[in-house]
């Protein structure tokens, strides 16, 4: 992968080169192995490559044969050698075997709905000199990251917010908005960000940029319009096996090795054995492994590294680590984050890269895609009871879940129904399926400042979010409406961004992922609930597909989703010193007050809380992640003017 | 004249618990619209994990030892409710 960005003066200058170069430096880390940077009138493209596929071959920004158009992409387009057969029978010309110049002939033959062929993850800006105009456009899913913002009149993109804010008209501020809209689903809602005037063109959309004015239109989009009620279980099954091993097999073309991550968990060892069984190619993996038992997969890790016979490399992660660690995950991830999760991802990719990989397969998106979460499976349960309220059977199934939170399996019957019960308004709400998380999620608010709260006074999040739902969404079942707002909402702006290309591209690692092969997700999309979550069965048609994959153990396991400790990475009542000196910086008093967002003394109890080890509850631990991450974001980007680059 | 007593000393408890509740769940933060009957689950100020928690505290706070068939929302989950329960263990 790599680093894009560049400007359009809107008045007929060029753009200043130095200020391209300081925005190209700012994305050092997304392409190590050359910088390039093009300058044309009013358009300059900057580009920082990794080099992957046609190592001597693909330099960017990179002009077409014709000389007309002028690309700077991050990405790659898995399909690029059927694309190019097809474009060299209708007259495209290539100068190179890189997949760069498809993207340049595909838009020379067929414009803008070039990007419906393309089978992978980019995010590019295309130069057309015959009208004077951007063409911009970001994957299906947001695999890859796109920001955009306007000074003047002047239009600015990049990979990264840190390489707008490289720029010197560029205003630092953080948008309470953006804000609230994290500290309520993870993230803000697609489009935002949580800087003021600063914008992500979103996932499935392309852009074009002309005489200083922008338009955005959708080319994809989740839908679940088409579901085949009657599918029977063998069609599905076959298909999707059929659908998997390709999406893989074409993820595994590059010009340098390609590993994989191995979770221990189904979805990536399904990649894993597929590799090894439809490839010839010896398989490196690489695992995180946990000193804290309670997270630790090691076990069930090592079950498919004897069962596949890979070459296998660990990274154990304890908890000083990730306080260690946390700054610099803060500055790739540039957002506010309420857990540490990403923190040992960053050190997997450091693994990755010091074992000589560039590449790895991975398993993101396989829960969104195929039913695999457990707020599809609380979403079921909830509804079941809600639909017969006064039934005793049925809230007792309520213990099914999440049985690897033993806080939640603690607690009392009367609690767990209290918590999880369902007002008969509830069952209509579009948002049904995450209330319960949005509304534990939404409590960390209470620490944010009188004047943060003054300023949100009136803004509703939920509303705004509601505004965003598609049209047909209504009529789709439940359980894809919920399929729905995990894959557009915690997959694109969490997931795939602060715990996967930002902890991959912090590193110089890029990340393929099959589950989101477009014909994956199209076909899962047919797929009807009942071949998803089989009675509680979550993944049931991935797991009749993955058969004779993975080990029967890994096969029938109950999901274990991905955590790392929170709270205590930082105040550990075992080892009381080592509270790294930038943590208590960051949540001084005197300092928290000054920036404004949190209620300094609300933050003093919760860090004395921390710090005597009894910051035990999801809130507690969501909230002081969230407090200290944000105050690293406003120390490292609104109020370090100069950016000196990655923290150590 | 002894019920005006207990009226009060009721009312001071409950103070008692409010202060509680907004120092170690609100964290020194006061919401007027958390009222004497208002759920605790509802409103968010205790999360699913939470009334463990809350029992714990309670029990080193007030002496009291609480039941596992206490461990009920109808015991906890309004500071009223919570008053009402304390009264009654201390009084037991």
């Amino acid at each position: 992968m790599c680093g894009i960005a560049g400007i359009i003066c809107a008045d007929g200058r060029s753009p200043d080169r130095a200020v391209l170069d300081r925005m190209a430096a700012a994305l050092t880390h997304r392409g190590p192995d050359g910088r390039g940077i093009m300058i044309d009138g009013p358009v300059g493209l900057a580009h920082t490559r990794l080099a992957i596929v046609d190592l001597e071959g693909g330099r960017q920004p990179m002009d077409s044969v014709s000389g007309k158009l002028t690309v700077c992409y991050n990405g790659e387009i898995f399909n690029h050698l059927e694309l190019r057969q097809d474009l060299q029978s209708r007259g495209g010309r290539f100068a190179s075997r890189c997949d760069t110049e498809v993207i340049l002939e595909a838009y020379a033959l067929e414009g803008e709905s070039c990007v419906e062929k393309f089978n992978g993850q980019w995010a590019f800006a295309l130069w057309d000199r015959r009208d004077q105009s951007l063409f911009l456009s970001r994957d299906r899913v947001g695999i890859l990251p796109l920001y955009y913002t306007f000074v003047g009149g002047d239009f600015l993109f990049a990979s990264e917010i840190k390489a707008l804010l490289a720029h010197p008209g560029v205003s630092r501020e953080l948008d309470p908005r953006g804000l609230d809209q994290l500290m309520t689903f993870w993230h803000p809602i697609p489009g935002q960000t949580v800087f003021r005037n600063i914008f992500e063109l979103q996932p499935g959309h392309s852009m074009r940029v002309r005489d200083g004015a922008a338009k955005r239109w959708p080319y994809w989009a989740w839908t679940y319009d088409d579901v085949d009620a009657g599918m029977d279980e063998e069609t599905c099954v076959g298909r999707l096996r059929e659908l998997l091993i390709d999406a893989t097999r074409i993820r595994l073309r590059a010009d340098v090795p390609v590993g994989a991550y191995l979770s221990g968990g189904l979805d990536s060892s399904v990649l894993a054995g597929m590799v090894r069984k439809h490839t010839d190619a010896p398989l490196r993996t690489f695992s995180v492994a946990f000193d804290d038992a309670g997270f630790d997969e090691s076990e069930h890790q090592q079950e498919v590294v004897r069962f596949l016979e890979t070459d296998h490399s660990v990274v154990q992660c304890r908890r000083q680590d990730i306080a260690r660690d946390f700054a610099r995950v803060l500055w790739h991830a540039e957002r506010p984050m309420l857990r540490t999760a990403p923190a040992p991802l960053m050190q997997l990719s450091g693994l990755v890269r010091q074992s000589g990989y560039k590449v790895v397969v991975t398993g993101e998106g396989a829960d969104e895609v195929l039913g695999g979460y457990d707020i599809f499976k609380e979403a079921k349960i909830r509804r079941f009871w809600g639909e017969q309220p006064q039934s005793r059977r049925r809230p007792l199934l309520l213990r099914k879940l999440y049985p690897y939170l033993k806080d939640i399996q603690a607690q009392p019957e009367a609690y767990l129904k209290a918590f999880f019960h369902v007002r008969p308004e509830d069952l209509n709400d579009p948002f049904f399926s995450h209330l319960p998380r949005w509304g534990m999620t939404g409590g960390i608010k209470l620490f944010l400042s009188a004047a943060m709260r003054d300023s949100l006074r009136g803004y509703d999040c939920r509303e705004e979010m509601r505004s965003h739902l598609p049209a047909n969404f209504a009529r789709w079942s439940p359980f894809h409406q919920a399929q729905h707002l995990e894959a557009t909402g915690l997959l694109q702006g969490y997931l795939l961004s602060s715990q996967g290309d930002r902890m991959l591209m912090g590193n110089s690692i890029e990340g393929r992922f099959p589950y989101l092969d477009h014909r994956v997700m199209e076909f899962a999309a047919t797929i009807p609930p009942r071949l998803k979550m089989k009675g509680l069965r979550e993944k049931y048609a991935l797991r009749k597909a993955a058969e004779g994959l993975a080990p029967p153990s890994v096969l029938n396991r109950v999901k274990q989703p991905y955590r790392a400790p929170d709270a205590v990475s930082f105040f550990d009542p075992a080892n009381p010193g080592a509270t790294p000196e930038y943590v208590e910086e960051m949540l001084e008093p005197g300092r928290v007050a000054k920036d404004g967002i949190f209620d300094a003394a609300a933050v003093g109890k919760l860090v004395a809380k921390a710090r005597a080890g009894k910051a035990t509850s999801a809130r507690d631990n969501m909230a002081l992640v969230g407090v200290l991450s944000t105050q690293l974001l406003v120390h490292q980007f609104i109020n370090n003017p100069s950016l000196e680059g990655c923290p150590t | 004249m002894s019920h005006v007593t207990q009226s009060v000393s009721d009312q001071e408890l409950q103070q008692s618990v409010r202060k509680f509740i907004v120092e170690n769940f609100l964290f020194g933060q006061e919401n007027p619209s958390i009222k004497s009957d208002t759920s605790l689950l509802e409103k968010g100020v205790i999360d699913s994990t939470g009334v463990l928690e809350l029992v714990s505290m309670i029990e080193a706070k007030h002496k009291i030892k609480v039941d596992d068939n206490e461990l009920v929302p109808d015991n906890f989950d309004s500071i009223a409710r919570l008053t009402q329960y304390i009264r009654r263990k201390q009084g037991a």
